[in-house]
């Protein structure tokens, strides 16, 4: 039975999908994943499909889910690597992704997730703060 | 004498390869995507058509598997004059559509799903044929020429 690995990265779930997808992969991607956000209390989900070649409307239907499931888990995704021919297709299907963050690469998807569960390391800004005043 | 008539003699559409793959389980779906992309490079088609190809085949197979119990996929290589295309024609003994009108527009679905498939695989292709009959089963056509 195959399964896509997902790995933890600090406050963030990394996966990488490396294989070609079919429905029953994508559904024990979605459950997988927000048991994982649940469990580890993550802040954020990185989702890279570079290496994806199709997505239809099921798959696109997943992503939507994923992204609207982990935001009840206060939880933010950002979809990363997707093919510009895959955009095209996906659009013209009729599919827009609407709510789905999404960066060109990795790097650019972390930055956005950062920059967007950023409020929450306020706290530790104002610690800095104090220590300068008290050197 | 007929004048004004004549226009432009309706070129034939000629079949190069036949290969047809049975698709019973969903584990299917990735083996008849290779065998679809192995047709469409073979004519040099482009990366966005064979995705949208891709794409739109996937979208009718998962209405076989799931409306039709399975059924069969003839991959077809046609020429027309100049232009090569991949001709797709899927068929299953299930129990039809009963309004294909209906099917055909955005957003209806008897299923659970987003009701994109029939209307985007049309979007999606240059040729799309549905012909269907209850009880009978459905067969659709899709067809993508190389640079269409």
């Amino acid at each position: 039975m195959d399964k896509i690995p997902i790995l933890r990265m600090g406050n963030f779930l990394l996966v990488t999908i490396q294989v070609d997808l079919y429905d029953r992969l994508a559904l024990d991607l979605e459950a997988d994943l927000v048991q994982m956000v649940n469990k580890t209390s993550s802040k954020g989900v990185l989702i890279d499909i570079s290496a994806v070649s199709i997505v239809d409307s099921f798959m696109g239907r997943i992503i939507g889910n994923i992204a609207s499931m982990s935001k009840i888990l206060d939880a933010e995704t950002v979809v990363v690597g997707m093919q510009p021919a895959v955009a095209i297709t996906l659009i013209e299907l009729g599919l827009p992704l609407k709510g789905v963050h999404t960066a060109l690469d990795v790097e650019r998807g972390m930055n956005l997730l950062k920059s967007m569960i950023g409020d929450d390391h306020g706290d530790e800004d104002e610690t800095d703060d104090d220590d300068t005043f008290t050197e | 004498m007929i004048t004004g008539t004549k226009t432009k003699p309706m070129m034939m559409i000629l079949s190069l390869s036949k290969d047809t793959v049975q698709v019973q389980r969903e584990q299917d779906v990735v083996l008849l995507r290779n065998r679809i992309r192995e047709a469409a490079v073979k004519i040099k088609m482009g990366l966005v058509n064979q995705t949208k190809l891709i794409t739109a085949a996937s979208e009718l197979l998962r209405n076989m598997l799931r409306y039709g119990g399975g059924g069969n996929c003839l991959i077809e290589v046609v020429t027309r004059g100049r232009d090569n295309g991949v001709r797709l024609t899927f068929s299953d003994k299930g129990p039809g559509i009963e309004d294909i009108a209906a099917a055909m527009r955005d957003g209806f679905s008897t299923g659970k799903s987003l009701g994109l498939g029939l209307p985007g695989a049309k979007r999606l292709c240059n040729e799309f044929d549905l012909k269907s009959k209850p009880g009978e089963g459905t067969v659709v056509m899709i067809l993508k020429w190389a640079n269409g």
